[in-house]
């Protein structure tokens, strides 16, 4: 199975870190990385810009709507993902633990939804 | 026996195994409920006309299947159900098809119970995902004993069940490294089960009352698949205690009655041997915990109830093991009961004004009610009078509250 672990922290931690402790935190997340693709459980992973940067769609009544700012203002911000392939939750929990961000924040654990169900409709290479 | 009682006979033995097996592989336990209730529906229906089977549970197993494989061609199609109806199918051909000749289906209730009580679902739904895939109990009658709607609960059972299916939880047993910590979070669900339905002691809730008895099933089914883990056998030695004196806790007419006036012949002997039994072998396996802690006071209470002989200091020993263990105010209010035992009301008192600073037990009767007592031994009826008020003012059960005022009646005779 495929999850997704979306890693959630308070963004202002980083600015107010030192140069060192800086690249200490991105060995950490090298490191990690490292592990999982070593361990072949890494699908893709990617750190995301400030919430400052983000910014929000839809469509009403035929017209997009654009908006400044994220979906939700939240204390913690989404910060980055990794999607990995684990033979069940409790798998995923451990990589989730292990992963650095789980001591300076909070980290979502979901799985991703199976779509072979469907298949015929998404291969349109067949 | 007829018909209909051999099936209620097999729906207690088997409805769970049943569900473990098919929901195993799948994960998906509301499918699988529905495939065995399909299955003892039709059982009802064909065995009063043909004849019970010589082996019930493989007939009702080969239905269930049947059912379960109709089912999911209904609910989905292409490719997803080709996978899974190959592993049915791969399943009964190989490993099901020949259990269910030898007439043993493997048992994956543990495998189910560790699925319901895994981390990941919230921990007030395990104990009713519990009672109802392994026991078959409905969202109605689990409802009535947990005090909520039948649509809340069934809302919350579908849930947990969804997340069991779609988040990947595992049908599995632990590790050995994470049993201990995975199993905790067996034993409190199960004992959660019980306490539900001990919160009615007068037993006139017949759901309620109905619960403990489920519970205890549940205990005895754990250890029975898990015999050498101490605490499972503790847990069990703890429940058989409190329910070996469920017929003294109300006397003729209904009233309260508490442990220390209890009368010893309504004691049920041999569940208290049973439990025992079942402590003592588990204190050879040399790992002490919470619940074998708890059975070794009820056992020390119903020994001082039975020889008249009194030792606080082993009781108070055990509090301090239990309170290290656990920091639970409870049991530092327990312990204080036991050492105004020991060494009088007062030195319980400064522990139970101590322990007023902690916020959670001042919604907690008992703690009230001792507080009550103590004060009245130290003469301060003013005091004593004014503590039970709340004690009463915080019980929900009628009879309690009359021997709580009863007591207080007592005190203020005093003050006049």
């Amino acid at each position: 199975m495929q999850y997704l672990l979306m890693l959630y922290a308070d963004e202002s931690g980083w600015s107010s870190m030192t140069k060192a402790e800086q690249e200490q935190g991105v060995a950490a997340y090298v490191a990690y990385t490292q592990a999982l693709k070593t361990a072949g459980a890494w699908v893709g992973s990617n750190r995301l810009q400030d919430v400052g940067t983000a910014t929000t769609v839809r469509v009403v009544d035929g017209k997009s709507q654009v908006l400044d700012g994220p979906y939700v203002e939240t204390r913690e911000q989404l910060g980055g993902y990794y999607l990995i392939e684990a033979p069940g939750l409790d798998e995923a929990l451990a990589w989730a633990a292990r992963c650095p961000g789980a001591g300076h924040g909070t980290i979502e654990v979901r799985p991703v939804w199976d779509m072979t169900e469907y298949e015929p409709v998404c291969d349109r290479t067949k | 026996m007829r018909p209909h009682e051999v099936v209620d006979a097999v729906a207690r033995r088997s409805y769970g195994k049943l569900v473990a097996f098919l929901a195993a592989d799948t994960r998906d336990v509301a499918a699988a409920e529905d495939a065995v209730s399909e299955a003892f529906a039709a059982a009802l229906a064909h065995w009063p006309v043909h004849g019970c089977p010589a082996n019930p549970e493989a007939w009702l197993m080969t239905v269930a299947r049947r059912k379960s494989i109709d089912g999911m061609r209904h609910r989905r199609s292409g490719e997803a159900v080709t996978t899974q109806l190959q592993m049915l199918v791969e399943n009964q051909t190989s490993e099901s098809a020949e259990a269910i000749h030898d007439a043993e289906i493997p048992d994956k209730r543990l495998a189910l119970l560790f699925a319901c009580a895994h981390p990941a679902i919230d921990a007030g739904i395990r104990a009713p995902l519990m009672l109802q895939a392994v026991l078959g109990l409905d969202a109605k009658t689990i409802a009535s004993a947990f005090l909520t709607s039948p649509e809340a609960m069934g809302k919350r059972l579908g849930r947990a069940k969804q997340k069991i299916r779609a988040a990947g939880i595992p049908f599995a047993i632990p590790a050995r490294d994470e049993l201990a910590d995975r199993l905790d979070g067996v034993l409190d669900a199960i004992y959660a089960a019980f306490a539900e339905g001990w919160s009615d002691p007068g037993g006139t809730d017949v759901a309620r009352r109905d619960l403990t008895d489920e519970a205890l099933f549940l205990a005895r089914l754990l250890v029975a698949l898990l015999p050498q883990e101490p605490e499972a056998l503790g847990m069990l030695a703890l429940m058989l205690h409190a329910d070996a004196r469920r017929r003294a806790r109300r006397s003729a007419s209904g009233d309260y009655v508490p442990l220390a006036e209890q009368d010893v012949l309504l004691w049920n002997v041999a569940m208290i041997e049973e439990a025992e039994a079942l402590l003592r072998y588990a204190s050879t396996l040399g790992r002490i915990g919470r619940y074998q802690l708890e059975a070794a006071l009820q056992s020390a209470h119903v020994e001082r109830r039975r020889t008249g002989r009194t030792d606080w200091t082993v009781e108070v020993q055990l509090y301090d093991a239990l309170l290290a263990l656990s920091g639970s105010p409870v049991v530092a209010l327990n312990r204080a009961v036991a050492i105004a035992e020991w060494k009088g009301p007062a030195a319980a008192l400064e522990i139970v004004n101590a322990l007023a600073a902690d916020g959670r037990l001042a919604q907690y009767q008992p703690y009230w009610a001792a507080r009550a007592a103590l004060l009245a031994r130290t003469h301060a009826y003013r005091d004593a009078r004014d503590a039970y008020d709340v004690a009463i003012g915080l019980e929900r059960d009628p009879d309690v509250r009359r021997f709580l005022q009863g007591k207080q009646a007592v005190v203020v005779d005093r003050l006049i």
